[in-house]
């Protein structure tokens, strides 16, 4: 394990791991996908999970998002001991705290991108004039004010993904993880995409947790932690 | 309002199949409608049918339904103008009613000499104004484009009456009467054959004497023999103004209608007439079984010993009828329902199907599992709602169609063909029924696949390719 960069040590952890394992069950066969993991994310970071395919990263990423529950070992996530949560509380947690950008966008191909923005804030019950107005800024601090009305499928790879930030950060989430956010997208889009997280990450003081194997977004790591065969490597990736 | 949104475009994505879905609760809805629409045309037909010949209840005395038939004059009811009146000037019943009338149940023998033929016949003594009354009755509407034949009776003719075709056909009356579908009368080998029995041809021949001079209206003439209150034989005659269908061969082969007043002189002779029953016609079905009780309750202020029975207890083909198609129609209901119901789980599970890394996303942005479900049983209902609206529209079009192509059919228990309708006037409460029946159907349908969609892992919905 490695920190790349240490400021912001004073703070508590957005995300602490203690003896976290997660196994599954693949057709009567248990895997291991995450063994005996210990660490903590310091918050208002750029931090990298890095790690070879079947490595155990997007399960990290994926027990960090309270989407999957450890199998043993205790997991905070803002301070929150996510698996005494029934599931209905985990999803209101995520409602608030948490969001996701997904390699492949998954936005939802009905709504409209300023509506795909819109949504998260629906789900916190956001009354509908300022639900409007945060959707619209949020649109604009992406750079698409002007395709609020496109649907997801009249907007290009780079466009999408901002729409997908943009949903992402318009709640105010303490963290938000990505996983492979680049990776549908080419270098000069990968680019600017992570150009525009950085500069939104700095706006509004949220924590970033990656999954990925892109070089290019792996050199704006603040924290790096690399995973390999379900546990967390010692040293630099 | 966001949910009511997403859904609906959730429909759109997938037109052809959406359209597919709502083409099925369409039928659905036409098929439950129609018949629907039909069935309660055909059991206000046979409403019409037994209400138009019996009214809606009959005053009896007491006993006469279970014994009375052979005894008329024990269980003949005595002041029956009394009790004409008494239920007509009561201030509770009087707007409801349509038609009190006495009558006289007979049965006996009918001959025509002139051929030697004769035939038992069952027999009612009418007052004829009232007889035409009573078969004028149109609640529903369903006669509308029938226009009632004249029964040919009269009230200051006490000697004219109607026959069954059945029984004009045997008594060799059909060419005097213009009956169709009536085969030539073969001439009866007289050798081989019985004499008429001379009494009978005596008491139809003094009979006579006394009587106004035959055929003096050019009517055929027929004999009735029955006996009277005290056993004796009795014989009046009859000029038969024509014959009527009854739509049932055993009524019609001995179907006797006649002026009140002749089965009375049939039926009691010289003693004081009295009447077998009262029909009660109403103007509304529905005040039934106000006015039952309100008679009842007459009756018993009165001590007046009679009871009181329902066209449908007089007619027992009604009942039947009506159970038969009420059994079928929710056998259709049914199927229908079940075909729109696997259709709505087919479509909504492949929608489920498409759509898991959608509710994957979803989930995982903070939509709870209830969340997922509305959202799905939304779309269910809503197809459900565009279905059913399209086939309760399409439903009254066709209905439409149908009673302007000018079709005819003869109902069960009717005896002529009548204009084949579909009732559309009255139909907004069946509508309403089938309208929420195939919506409930729909959204229940979706349930089981949204539920099948909510409880997936998100791990494994993101995971979905």
């Amino acid at each position: 394990m490695t920190m790349t960069n240490s400021s912001n040590t004073q703070a508590a952890p957005v995300v602490r791991f203690d003896g976290v394992t997660k196994t599954y069950d693949d057709d009567g066969v248990q895997v291991e996908a995450v063994r005996s993991v210990s660490f903590a994310i310091t918050p208002l970071r750029f931090t990298m999970i890095v790690g070879p395919s079947g490595s155990g990263k997007t399960t990290l990423l994926n027990l960090i998002g309270c989407i999957d529950k450890p199998t043993t070992g205790r997991l905070e996530v803002c301070e929150q001991d996510v698996a005494a949560l029934t599931d209905d509380e985990v999803t209101d947690f995520r409602a608030r705290h948490v969001a996701f950008v997904f390699q492949s966008f998954n936005l939802f191909p009905v709504l409209t991108a300023f509506e795909n923005v819109e949504y998260p804030l629906l789900l916190l019950g956001v009354a509908a004039g300022e639900r409007r107005a945060r959707a619209a800024a949020m649109l604009d601090a992406v750079g698409l004010a002007s395709l609020g009305h496109h649907r997801p499928n009249q907007l290009s790879g780079g466009q999408k993904q901002r729409v997908a930030i943009a949903r992402a950060l318009v709640k105010g989430p303490a963290l938000v993880l990505a996983d492979e956010p680049t990776a549908n997208l080419d270098t000069h889009t990968g680019a600017e995409i992570i150009a525009l997280m950085r500069r939104i990450q700095d706006d509004q003081a949220v924590s970033f947790v990656f999954s990925t194997h892109d070089p290019q977004l792996m050199s704006h790591a603040d924290e790096t932690f690399a995973i390999r065969d379900g546990r967390l490597e010692e040293g630099a990736p | 309002m966001m949910m009511l949104k997403i859904a609906f475009r959730n429909i759109l994505r997938n037109r052809r199949r959406s359209t597919m879905t709502l083409l099925a609760i369409a039928v659905g809805a036409i098929g439950i409608v129609l018949f629907g629409e039909f069935v309660r045309f055909v059991t206000a037909g046979l409403e019409t049918g037994a209400v138009e010949k019996v009214g809606h209840l009959t005053v009896f005395r007491t006993g006469y339904f279970a014994f009375g038939a052979g005894n008329p004059t024990d269980f003949g009811i005595d002041d029956y103008a009394g009790v004409v009146r008494l239920i007509r000037e009561d201030p509770a019943l009087a707007p409801k009613l349509n038609v009190v009338t006495p009558i006289v149940s007979l049965a006996g023998i009918a001959g025509n000499f002139d051929l030697d033929a004769s035939k038992t016949f069952l027999g009612t003594g009418v007052v004829p104004s009232d007889r035409d009354r009573l078969s004028r009755w149109d609640e529903h509407g369903v006669s509308r484009r029938r226009i009632p034949p004249s029964s040919g009776l009269r009230d200051d003719d006490q000697t004219r009456g109607v026959v069954g075709v059945g029984l004009a056909r045997v008594l060799g009356l059909c060419e005097r009467l213009k009956v169709g579908d009536c085969p030539p009368r073969p001439r009866a080998p007289r050798a081989n054959g019985a004499p008429l029995d001379d009494d009978l041809a005596g008491l139809a021949l003094a009979d006579r004497a006394g009587s106004r001079p035959p055929d003096g209206d050019g009517l055929p003439r027929l004999d009735l023999l029955a006996a009277t209150a005290g056993g004796a034989p009795n014989v009046v005659s009859l000029f038969v103004g024509r014959a009527e269908r009854q739509g049932v061969r055993e009524l019609d082969d001995n179907f006797v209608a006649m002026h009140i007043a002749l089965a009375q002189k049939l039926v009691y002779g010289r003693t004081p007439p009295k009447a077998t029953g009262i029909v009660v016609q109403l103007r509304h079905t529905a005040d039934l079984a106000s006015v039952r009780q309100r008679l009842r309750a007459l009756f018993a202020e009165r001590h007046l010993d009679l009871e009181i029975r329902d066209f449908a207890e007089l007619q027992p083909f009604y009942k039947q009828a009506v159970g038969m198609f009420g059994a079928i129609f929710l056998f259709i209901s049914l199927i229908m329902g079940v075909i729109v119901l696997f259709t709505v789980v087919n479509t909504m599970g492949m929608s489920v199907m498409e759509r898991t890394t959608e509710i994957g996303s979803a989930r995982a942005m903070g939509v709870r599992r209830s969340g997922i479900r509305r959202l799905f049983v939304t779309e269910g209902a809503i197809l459900g709602a565009i279905g059913a609206t399209a086939g309760a529209a399409l439903a009254q079009a066709i209905a439409s169609a149908v009673n302007h192509a000018g079709m005819m059919w003869t109902p069960p228990g009717q005896a002529a063909p009548i204009p084949l309708e579909i009732l559309t006037a009255g139909s907004t409460g069946l509508i309403v029924r089938v309208w929420l029946g195939l919506v409930v159907a729909a959204t229940l349908a979706a349930l089981v696949p949204a539920n099948r969609g909510a409880r997936l892992p998100v791990v494994d919905a993101l995971r979905h390719v």
